[in-house]
């Protein structure tokens, strides 16, 4: 199974941003889903970023709150995830983080969760409605199933907190791009940049940029201000939405957007990583288990 | 966080990341000014002057007569605004201004907690915004329009059934995208830490009260305190002054709905699952997986899938006991206690007093039960002339 260590560090000697593409598992029905995430992956997604469904999406716009419901009107199950998963892995053998809420882990019994869907082929969980202070209440169990941590950097985080939260981290930082939930947005963040600076100078974790992107040119942006990979999530969604009637031309558009990010991206060389990041100044090296 | 917002293994603060800082600020707040002098002396004069408290105990002789056993409410029916809602509002209210927030957002069911919220915002001179879901909107038309004269914005929401459960999403989603101007003044005992903590603290001025009101009134305690319970701000308020009288026994009523076999209802601890929303432990109607469950009351109040982390510690505990009363018979009640004593129960209150009917005749008459009234029944009146139209 390949790792997010073995995908960042070859796109690290391609000199490219890793493209992470989020879904709803199931949305808009199982089939279709399974029919998107394929193409997306044919298109050029490096890591996939999966969520399964939830009843109430706090941290979620209303784009991919709307994806949530389509899922679940069409049956989808938490079980049925783990299905999809395994049919993804066959399919090829991308990285899978999970985007998710915390009570469906809770009552599935978060060991057993981390341990099917590990083995399923998923690299990482990373929880929504849990900050860091929480993360022992998962850590060892996601830990010892074998799973990478994935953990959230938003603009207001400290940067004490933020040396925390990259200790903890084995994967990538999750680093929203905006004060808010997810949901297009005409215009990139203007503290994104700045955003990702502070981040790289503390730790070597591969920092990923998501909430709000919904052009190639943010995604771009995104790349060029060194960040290694960009998450777009609610832009597919809507290009789901706008489609129910014609699956045909759904599947056309989302493989047309992520090829046309993926050039976005493959066009704007980033600095070198990790140039500003000094260990023995800084006193600290993120884990990279 | 310095705390960790426990009772038992329930509540902590199961929160994106994003709204750490912002509850971390509360948190800091809360415990700097909560005994503070001027914060303190502030308050109780808005309690006195603004809210009318204390509140009386009242005795409901003719009530009392009926049910076969001595019945005392405590009246927060007579608070300005309607409910037990404003001891909360003002105290986060004033806390808001001490820490110079200018804007106030706030979820309501039955619209108490928005009117109260509205008030303190027109009182403050603060910017407030209402989130509230369509079907309450609907079924509570009256408060909604107090709101909305009072300056704030109502914001009407769609999701899920458009009641408590589908606002207090949307204003935690609203709170995300605006907390470094924006204080979220939460309605009730539940949420993520500290709001449980603090809203219990300044809800406990009932039980105070109410204590310090028997002693003197009745010359002993109550055998039983019962109250109802949503989000459960107004039982723990009373709860709370009781809960080291260990004779004291301590009744919360949920909503049973149509019933509970019907899985219409909102009857959470009595037939939940541990789980997590609202960035808390709770316990929780929700299917298998744990997807949340929709909830159905004739009470806009009570009509919420989770309940504060409190009263689940309570209720493992064995310290308070929790039981369900169906709308059927929460209308009777309405009906019975308004006849009675001239006194309009609102609907959530009202299923306390139905629990109390259905114990008619079985317990000593020597029995003392002080009951929550938690809000008066003016705004519930066109729900009740639908449900039982008068004969004429
Ligand atoms: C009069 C009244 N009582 C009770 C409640 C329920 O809330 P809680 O359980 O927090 O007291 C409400 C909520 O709107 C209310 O308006």
């Amino acid at each position: 199974m390949k790792t997010y260590k073995q995908v960042f560090s070859e796109l690290a000697q391609a000199n490219r941003a890793a493209l992470i593409p989020f879904f709803v598992i199931g949305d808009p029905d199982l089939d279709t889903s399974l029919a998107i995430v394929k193409t997306a992956i044919d298109a050029g997604a490096d890591v996939l970023e999966l969520g399964i469904p939830f009843s109430d999406p706090i941290a979620d716009g209303p784009t991919i709150q709307k994806a949530d419901i389509r899922a679940l009107k069409s049956g989808m199950t938490v079980r049925k995830a783990l299905e999809f998963i395994r049919n993804i892995k066959d399919h090829k053998d991308v990285p899978i983080g999970l985007l998710m809420y915390y009570n469906l882990i809770y009552q599935y019994g978060k060991e057993r969760f981390f341990r099917d869907f590990h083995q399923a082929g998923v690299n990482s969980v990373l929880v929504a409605d849990m900050s860091i202070d929480d993360a022992d209440e998962i850590y060892d169990a996601a830990i010892s199933a074998g799973l990478d941590t994935v953990f959230m950097v938003t603009p207001n985080t400290e940067p004490a907190r933020m040396k925390l939260i990259a200790s903890k981290t084995t994967g990538f930082i999750y680093t929203v791009s905006v004060l808010g939930v997810t949901g297009s947005r005409a215009d990139l963040s203007d503290v994104v940049e700045g955003l990702i600076a502070k981040l790289k100078k503390i730790t070597p974790v591969p920092v990923c940029v998501g909430f709000g992107i919904s052009k190639a040119e943010h995604a771009a942006a995104i790349a060029r201000a060194g960040a290694d990979g960009v998450i777009i999530g609610s832009k597919i969604a809507e290009l789901i939405e706008r489609n129910l009637s014609d699956k045909g031309k759904m599947l056309a558009e989302i493989a047309g957007f992520i090829g046309k990010v993926r050039r976005a991206i493959g066009n704007s060389v980033a600095k070198p990583p990790n140039e500003s990041f000094d260990p023995a100044q800084d006193g600290f090296g993120g884990l990279n288990i | 966080m310095k705390y960790k917002g426990r009772f038992g293994d329930y509540g902590g603060f199961y929160v994106p990341e994003v709204l750490i800082p912002a509850l971390e600020e509360l948190e800091r707040a809360f415990y700097r000014f909560y005994q503070d002098e001027q914060f303190v002396g502030e308050l109780e004069q808005l309690l006195r002057d603004y809210a009318g408290r204390p509140s009386p105990l009242y005795y409901a002789k003719r009530f009392s007569e009926y049910v076969g056993f001595k019945v005392y409410l405590k009246r927060e029916d007579l608070l300005h605004g309607g409910a037990h809602k404003v001891n909360n509002t003002l105290g986060q209210g004033l806390l808001a201004k001490y820490m110079g927030k200018t804007k106030l957002i706030a979820e309501t069911g039955a619209g108490q907690h928005g009117l109260a919220t509205a008030m303190i915002g027109a009182l403050f001179g603060m910017e407030t915004k209402i989130f509230m879901g369509v079907t309450d909107i609907e079924r509570q038309s009256v408060n909604v329009h107090k709101m909305k004269l009072c300056g704030a914005e109502v914001i009407a929401i769609e999701g899920g059934t458009g009641t408590l459960k589908d606002a207090i999403n949307d204003a935690l989603r609203y709170w995300t995208a605006h907390v470094t101007d924006t204080f979220y003044l939460f309605g009730s005992a539940c949420g993520p830490h500290p709001y449980p903590t603090m809203v219990r603290h300044f809800q406990s001025r009932i039980g105070k009260e109410a204590r310090l009101q028997c002693l003197e009134k009745i010359g002993r305690l109550p055998d039983i305190v019962v109250a109802c319970v949503g989000g459960g701000s107004n039982a723990i308020g009373i709860f709370s002054g009781f809960l080291d009288d260990k004779n004291v026994r301590l009744i919360g009523v949920e909503a049973g709905g149509r019933s509970l076999s019907s899985g219409k209802h909102a009857a959470t601890l009595a037939a939940g699952r541990v789980g997590i929303l609202h960035g808390a432990k709770t316990y929780l109607l929700q299917d298998e997986q744990g997807q949340v469950s929709e909830t159905e009351s004739v009470s806009a109040g009570l009509d919420y899938p989770a309940v504060g982390p409190e009263h689940c510690y309570l209720k493992d505990s064995g310290r308070a006991r929790y039981v369900a009363a169906q709308d059927d018979d929460v209308l009777d009640a309405f009906e019975l206690l308004t006849k009675m004593e001239g006194i309009l129960p609102a609907l959530e209150p009202a299923h306390a007093l139905a629990y109390l009917i259905s114990q008619k005749g079985k317990l000593d008459p020597e029995t003392i039960v002080v009951a929550n009234l938690s809000g008066r029944g003016d705004k519930d009146v066109s729900i009740v002339e639908r449900c039982r139209p008068l004969e004429d």
